[in-house]
């Protein structure tokens, strides 16, 4: 038996089927992936996603430290309520992990992966030394993600008059605390949406409150075809500590400026930039199959670069339920074109787009 | 709960078989497989005339998850494929044993039914 999150006897009341999840008993489908992922781009689903690690930081050199701990800078968030997407870099520019960061009324809150919570928190503490910053896990906290074009109507008719005023002026990447509960306007499927994190106590009554609502419950299978329908990384997957971050489609999330600001992993990531610029260091890039047939992790893309035959790899691949053929992240040499995947021995062309695939329901490539 | 009917064999790979009263063979897989492999977004079909081999591969499912290898329970001729899968491959998860038929063989070799196993014994590997 592994951990379970407050929810697992909702998980069960749903018809969920269960599986291992980093060390984690959590629902990967409960009746079908396809409609629980229809359910999401159409009307509104939850997610119970509170196996993910909440670390509260405090403390007078909180965002000192976050400017050095972090690749993107905590310096944008101007006030309580903002959010941040980031990497957290090694000293030789791979990715220990990517989170996101809010400000909080008193200090900052981070989400990150459940597989590598404890080599976060190891990372986190000894990156902490000489800093005045107090590193807090909240394992008391759930998060449930409620997402799609009903979801947020869906939540605010739960909520008290004027809280739910509040969530819904909510703009994108902004997020407020309401007493023990902290709502934001982010998520992992490229759709409108709220992350919820509240107490434990409180999160099976909201879970019931929602499905008898309308919302549908959503399982670890159809998050992992929405984000990567929304283009967006899985950690472990698309990159991890051997991958930088500009080899991950992550170049956006870094703050070069100011010039000065020394966050780990900066010297580290400057060098690969010089390098993907000499066509030395591959790209994360979108691959679409129109045809039948489906792409998958791990499988050999043949590219040609300058007329040289060249390789890379698929990094996450799926049939996307949204656009009826298969879609991938892969990673290929900078300038690849005439891209061709290995599937069981036959290499099928496959076109390359930006990877970003569906948002807002709707088909966003070229 | 995966339905193991009593009136099909089946082999170890999660095909089921339906021996029909002219000596052909309807072939296609059990419910048990149809569930683990999850929503099914493309099936590869072989072809009509084709002589496939016991345990030969003679079809590929893909589902969201993965893809999976589909093997021949006998010996024999293809004499007919279910078409519909092609564009509704869905119907092998709605319904394994009747409309989600895959193809009839014409058995080359009786011995060959003699090794395909009953309900009881496949829904035991099944556990």
């Amino acid at each position: 038996m592994g951990q379970r999150t407050p929810l697992y006897q909702q998980h069960l009341n749903a018809g969920a089927k269960i599986v291992d999840f980093g060390g984690w008993d959590m629902p990967i489908q409960y009746q079908s992936l396809i409609e629980e992922h229809h359910a999401v781009r159409q009307h509104a689903g939850v997610f119970d996603v509170s196996h993910m690690t909440v670390v509260d930081i405090s403390g007078g050199q909180a965002k000192a430290w976050l400017r050095f701990l972090l690749a993107n800078d905590v310096d944008k968030l101007s006030e309580p309520g903002r959010a941040l997407y980031s990497a957290m870099l090694n000293d030789s520019g791979g990715v220990v992990d990517d989170l996101i960061v809010y400000t909080m009324n008193n200090g900052y809150r981070l989400v990150v992966n459940c597989g590598t919570r404890e080599k976060d928190l190891q990372w986190m503490q000894t990156k902490a030394k000489g800093f005045d910053v107090h590193i807090v896990e909240r394992p008391d906290l759930a998060i449930l993600a409620v997402h799609g074009p009903e979801s947020i109507s869906k939540v605010c008719a739960l909520l008290a008059p004027q809280l739910a005023t509040a969530v819904a002026a909510l703009g994108n990447f902004r997020a407020l605390e309401a007493d023990d509960w902290f709502i934001a306007r982010t998520g992992y499927t490229g759709e409108r949406g709220l992350e919820l994190i509240v107490p434990n106590a409180a999160a099976a009554a909201l879970w019931d409150a929602l499905l008898a609502s309308g919302v549908k419950p959503i399982g670890l299978g159809a998050r992992d075809t929405l984000r990567l329908e929304a283009g967006m990384n899985l950690y472990g997957h698309d990159m991890d500590e051997d991958v930088s971050p500009l080899a991950a489609n992550m170049v956006q999330t870094i703050s070069w400026e100011p010039s000065d600001r020394q966050f780990i992993g900066r010297t580290a990531v400057e060098q690969h930039k010089i390098e993907q610029d000499a066509g030395n260091l591959p790209i994360l890039t979108g691959l679409v199959l129109e045809e039948r047939g489906v792409l998958r992790e791990g499988l050999r893309v043949v590219c040609e670069v300058n007329g040289q035959e060249r390789e890379g790899i698929i990094t996450s691949g799926t049939f996307s339920p949204t656009l009826k053929h298969s879609i991938a992240l892969a990673r290929i040499p900078v300038g690849s074109s005439n891209c061709r995947v290995d599937i069981r021995g036959k290499l099928t062309p496959v076109r390359i787009v930006k990877p970003n695939f569906v948002r807002f329901g709707k088909k966003v490539f070229e | 709960m995966s339905s193991f009917p009593e009136d099909l064999k089946y082999t170890p790979s999660h095909e089921w078989v339906r021996i029909e009263a002219d000596g052909n063979i309807v072939m296609g897989i059990s419910d048990h497989a149809q569930e683990l492999l999850g929503d099914i977004v493309f099936i590869e079909l072989p072809t009509e005339g084709a002589q496939v081999a016991a345990k030969g591969e003679i079809s590929v499912v893909e589902s969201v998850k993965a893809a999976s290898d589909i093997y021949a329970p006998i010996s024999g001729t293809i004499i007919a494929v279910n078409q519909a899968l092609l564009d509704s491959p869905e119907i092998v998860n709605t319904s394994p044993y009747d409309d989600g038929w895959f193809c009839r063989i014409k058995p080359s070799n009786a011995a060959d039914l003699d090794a395909l196993l009953d309900a009881d014994a496949y829904a035991k590997i099944c556990e």
